[in-house]
């Protein structure tokens, strides 16, 4: 078992066992998006105060919910490669960053789509969306940073230090956005609350929540499996398989 | 006595291996020499040596203890000139090696205008390094192994801007550090003169 | 490594880049106009309405705060960096966190107190009542030295690059956002005659967090960077 963990490590070994992971998953995620989204946009009932467009909510609040997860993963991840100079959890790290910025944007989407029935604007400054936006640009930092490098090897310590300072700064950023908006726009509930708890609307909620994890994780390990034989491209290995295909 | 020894030492740049394997044992009293090409990883080498840069493969020991786990107390044994010299053109001779005194393990046995003397800077302790010639700013670069009480000086390419009269300066400072059981990592496409004896030649050059 | 001279080396630095910026004191000029001239700019954007300047001039003064902290960042390791002073403070005695600490301050003391002496001349090109002036210094007084801090960092990770300004911006606008929101209400606040001892408590609280985490964190960096 601790040998399969040490494998992990190896780039080499990682790119074999993820890509046999690989179909499986891709497999299970679209299953479960899939009935996921049927329980969600067919099965789960009218909420009465929102009448359908509730339903959005189903990818909005997971998305949301990645967004954050992803970024504790690729900080996570940046921290233990500069830690343990671990070469996979650097990549895992940088990989990871498109993703999040993905569902960061998704959320901020259909969180508009939400907001345009119940306010009449695609845009008012909600406490929630204003922090995901905040969030977004903490991404692109982080993207744009490791593009800006040359040496992928100085690029990935720079990041992790970057994300480690953004995780730092995230629950400051997330408190100072609620306290403003809780100033400025008055007593107004959001309503991006599940309306109700009702267990008809919270179990899709649920399957749509690991749906995304699968999800992230399919992309992640292909992501990874990318960068690996980038960073890996004068290594035996690489070279073997490049002639190979 | 001091030692730094190296262990099997790896660098890659850009993805290309430029050394891999190295060792070696350096003493006091003995000159570590870097031979080779341009690009072929010499100065990557002495940063590895000063602890700025991590080396891809082996360890680096300093009386026996990795030098990243000691930091700063292995930087107070060593002493740096680089390719840039590391002086501000907006401070004095005399401010530059005041500064110079402060981040290093203080040389209380030479003061400012020894060290100033001894590389022939004697008048131009008040003169902003600006209005220093290229030489004379290289040299009082090389004025900072002076005032602090480095065991282990490593130095690239220390013989720039000199002439031959500087040259010859610089190489009895030297000389006179290794005599007194100080060490030297150095690069230099200029002959250095030393007892053959001491040197350990590395060659970089695949 | 002992207490006295890691001491010494704090100050010593501190002098250093003290003196260095004396030398070159007209510069210190630019941050200043720059502040002046972007609060310039909203009245001429947006028109003279006296009272709606009034009720945004917290916010316009501060965002102009912020934008001149950036504009002035890159010098904190800009000569170092080019004329080979920043590798000697990787190799040197002291911790380089420290080193750090020091060289933040100065820049401070250079491009984040002069603001607060012309802050009540914006103060009053905006109209803002004479209690939120003082208010308006206060949370300058607290709220730059996180600037010049937070900053720091970004600069460390963008010294080596060709032109790290631009992304400069990018990294450490989002990491600002928490001071601005406190500070410009603060302002409003107490333009309003309430209490503001609860944003003075954030800022200050910002701060502390800024002054102990942010030095390691700018030394990783620079190691990173230099390595």
């Amino acid at each position: 078992m601790l040998r399969f963990f040490h494998q992990l490590g190896s780039p080499k070994h990682f790119y074999r066992i993820a890509g046999r992971w690989i179909p499986w998953l891709a497999v299970l995620c679209v299953l479960l998006m899939l009935y996921g989204l049927y329980q969600g946009m067919v099965v789960a009932p009218t909420d009465y105060q929102q009448g359908d467009s509730y339903r959005i909510m189903f990818i909005h609040v997971p998305s949301a919910w990645m967004s954050l997860f992803v970024y504790m993963v690729m900080a996570g991840a940046g921290a233990v490669g500069l830690i343990w100079h671990m070469k996979l959890a650097e990549v895992i790290a940088i990989s990871s960053a498109p993703i999040g910025a993905s569902f960061t944007f998704l959320a901020l989407i259909t969180g508009a789509i939400w907001g345009k029935p119940m306010w009449g604007a695609w845009w008012v400054w909600d406490a929630r969306l204003t922090a995901e936006l905040i969030l977004l640009f903490l991404y692109l930092g982080v993207m744009a940073l490791y593009s800006a490098i040359e040496d992928k090897r100085t690029a990935a310590r720079a990041i992790a230090i970057l994300a480690i300072v953004g995780v730092v700064n995230i629950p400051i950023i997330h408190y100072s956005v609620e306290w403003w908006n809780t100033l400025h726009q008055g007593p107004t509930v959001t309503k991006f609350d599940a309306p109700s708890i009702d267990l008809r609307m919270l179990i899709p909620l649920l399957i749509m929540a690991v749906a995304f994890k699968l999800f992230y994780l399919l992309v992640v390990l292909m992501r990874a499996r990318v960068e690996v034989l980038e960073r890996e491209r004068n290594a035996q290995w690489v070279n073997e398989l490049v002639n190979k295909s | 006595m001091s030692c730094l020894e190296a262990r099997d030492l790896g660098c890659i740049r850009d993805d290309r291996s430029l050394f891999e394997g190295l060792s070696f044992r350096l003493g006091p009293g003995q000159v570590l020499l870097l031979e080779g090409r341009n690009g072929s990883g010499k100065t990557s080498l002495l940063r590895i040596l000063c602890g700025m840069r991590q080396p891809d493969g082996g360890a680096l020991e300093w009386n026996g203890e990795d030098i990243f786990d000691l930091g700063p107390d292995y930087h107070a044994h060593i002493a740096y000139v680089g390719h840039r010299d590391g002086v501000k053109h907006d401070l004095t001779a005399r401010e530059n090696l005041t500064v110079a005194r402060g981040l290093g393990a203080p040389n209380t046995a030479v003061d400012i205008e020894d060290a100033l003397d001894q590389v022939e800077l004697w008048g131009f302790d008040d003169v902003p390094a600006r209005n220093l010639s290229a030489g004379q700013q290289r040299r009082l670069a090389l004025a900072r192994l002076l005032v602090t009480r480095a065991d282990l000086w490593i130095l690239d390419e220390p013989f720039t801007s000199l002439d031959s009269h500087g040259i010859g300066i610089v190489e009895s400072l030297f000389a006179n550090h290794v005599a007194a059981g100080g060490m030297l990592a150095v690069t230099s496409h200029h002959c250095v003169s030393l007892n053959d004896n001491d040197i350990i030649r590395i060659n970089l050059s695949p | 490594m002992n207490t006295p001279s890691l001491y010494r080396a704090f100050s010593l630095l501190l002098w250093r880049d003290l003196l260095l910026a004396y030398r070159r004191r007209t510069e210190m000029i630019n941050p200043l106009l720059f502040f002046v001239l972007v609060t310039a700019l909203f009245p001429l954007g947006i028109g003279a309405n006296p009272e709606l300047l009034r009720t945004i001039a917290p916010g316009i003064i501060w965002v102009a705060a912020l934008l001149a902290a950036i504009l002035s960042l890159d010098s904190v390791f800009r000569s170092d960096f080019d004329d080979g002073s920043l590798e000697q403070f990787l190799i040197s005695a002291q911790p380089l966190s420290v080193l750090v600490l020091a060289k933040v301050i100065a820049h401070w003391l250079i491009t984040g107190l002069p603001l607060l002496i012309v802050a009540p001349l914006l103060g009053l090109l905006l109209d803002l009542p004479g209690p939120s002036i003082v208010t308006l210094m206060l949370t300058l007084l607290l709220g730059t030295p996180v600037l010049s801090m937070i900053g720091a960092i970004g600069v460390a990770l963008t010294v080596g690059l060709r032109r790290g300004g631009v992304i400069l911006s990018l990294l450490v606008l989002p990491l600002y956002i928490p001071v601005l929101i406190f500070a410009a209400n603060a302002v409003e606040t107490s333009g309003a005659g309430l209490p503001i001892t609860a944003h003075l408590s954030l800022l200050s609280a910002l701060l502390v967090l800024s002054v102990s985490l942010t030095p390691l964190a700018t030394a990783a960096a620079l190691k990173i960077s230099l390595g």
